[in-house]
């Protein structure tokens, strides 16, 4: 078993605010990130696949093909739109790293578990210095719990 | 599985000198880190977290609260201080950044359960950069 990574970019913003909650609650809850107007991060998305190599090529998956699958799934769907407003579900889910994370890997998950590689796991930076790691447990096969 | 780490840069400084040892000793175990006027570092401290997100804020733990745990648990005690001297529960050990790690660690845990006890979330890990290129990591079951 080999685990292969690449890292993709997307500029988004977006708010962090509980409908169900006062302003002032959502305040002490996201601090700055609840203001209604948003703002925006440069996230960095780094996808992890796992496998066998192939026999005959010497690769867990063609890196290009992931490139290709992280553009198509996630990087066209997010980069440069307001998640609250653009992007489902997050009309309904607020867009925390974590959800965004979860997110990700729905997206991600059914493209990339074929041929005995599966997503292992995904790591999403919202800045350098605050970041989120998601992976679901596997049942025998690869597929998703 | 989800967890969620946040970076917390701290300048400090130390010397790694054991008094069980002799100059020459100290010298060759730890060379310029043995100094003895100390130097400094722009450390990174890495808190992670894990466990399931809250349903109503799908966060793992509030921003400002893990902000205000390590702030006032670690980094109060040792931004801008002198390892060696100014940090009470350094003493009697050599401020090796293993040292530094098992410590904040030691700090942050008992932080955990007097503010987080009954919570889903846990504290998964601690990881210290010294410089860009030497990193300690430890972390919790």
């Amino acid at each position: 078993m080999v685990s292969i990574t690449r890292k993709a970019e997307f500029s988004a913003s977006h708010y962090c605010a509980n409908p169900r909650l006062s302003a002032a609650q959502n305040e002490a809850l996201y601090g700055k990130a609840s203001s209604p107007s948003g703002h925006g991060h440069n996230y960095v998305l780094e996808v992890t696949v796992a496998g066998d190599t192939d026999p005959l090529h010497g690769m867990v998956m063609n890196l290009k093909d992931l490139k290709e699958i992280m553009n198509e799934a996630v990087v066209e769907v997010y980069d440069h739109r307001f998640l609250n407003h653009e992007v489902a579900p997050f009309d309904r889910v607020v867009p925390t790293a974590e959800n965004i994370a979860r997110d990700i890997w729905r997206r991600l998950e059914p493209r990339l578990n074929a041929n005995g590689r599966r997503l292992r796991s995904i790591r999403l930076y919202e800045t350098p210095d605050l970041f989120v790691d998601y992976s679901e447990e596997q049942h025998e096969g690869g597929v998703a719990a | 599985m989800l967890r969620l780490a946040k970076r917390y840069p701290f300048s400090a400084s130390h010397r790694l000198h054991s008094d069980q040892l002799s100059d020459n000793e100290n010298d060759r175990l730890f060379g310029k880190c043995n100094n003895p006027f100390g130097h400094g570092h722009n450390y990174v401290l890495e808190v992670g977290v894990s466990g399931e997100p809250d349903p109503e804020s799908g966060m793992l733990l509030a921003r400002p609260e893990l902000d205000r745990i390590v702030r006032q648990a670690v980094l109060d005690r040792i931004d801008h201080a002198n390892l060696n001297t100014d940090v009470d529960a350094m003493r009697g050990v050599v401020p090796t950044t293993e040292n530094l790690a098992l410590v904040i660690g030691r700090l942050l845990r008992e932080a955990w359960e007097k503010e987080f006890a009954g919570r889903p979330v846990r504290l998964d890990s601690i990881r210290i950069e010294e410089t860009a290129r030497n990193t300690f990591e430890v972390t919790y079951g």
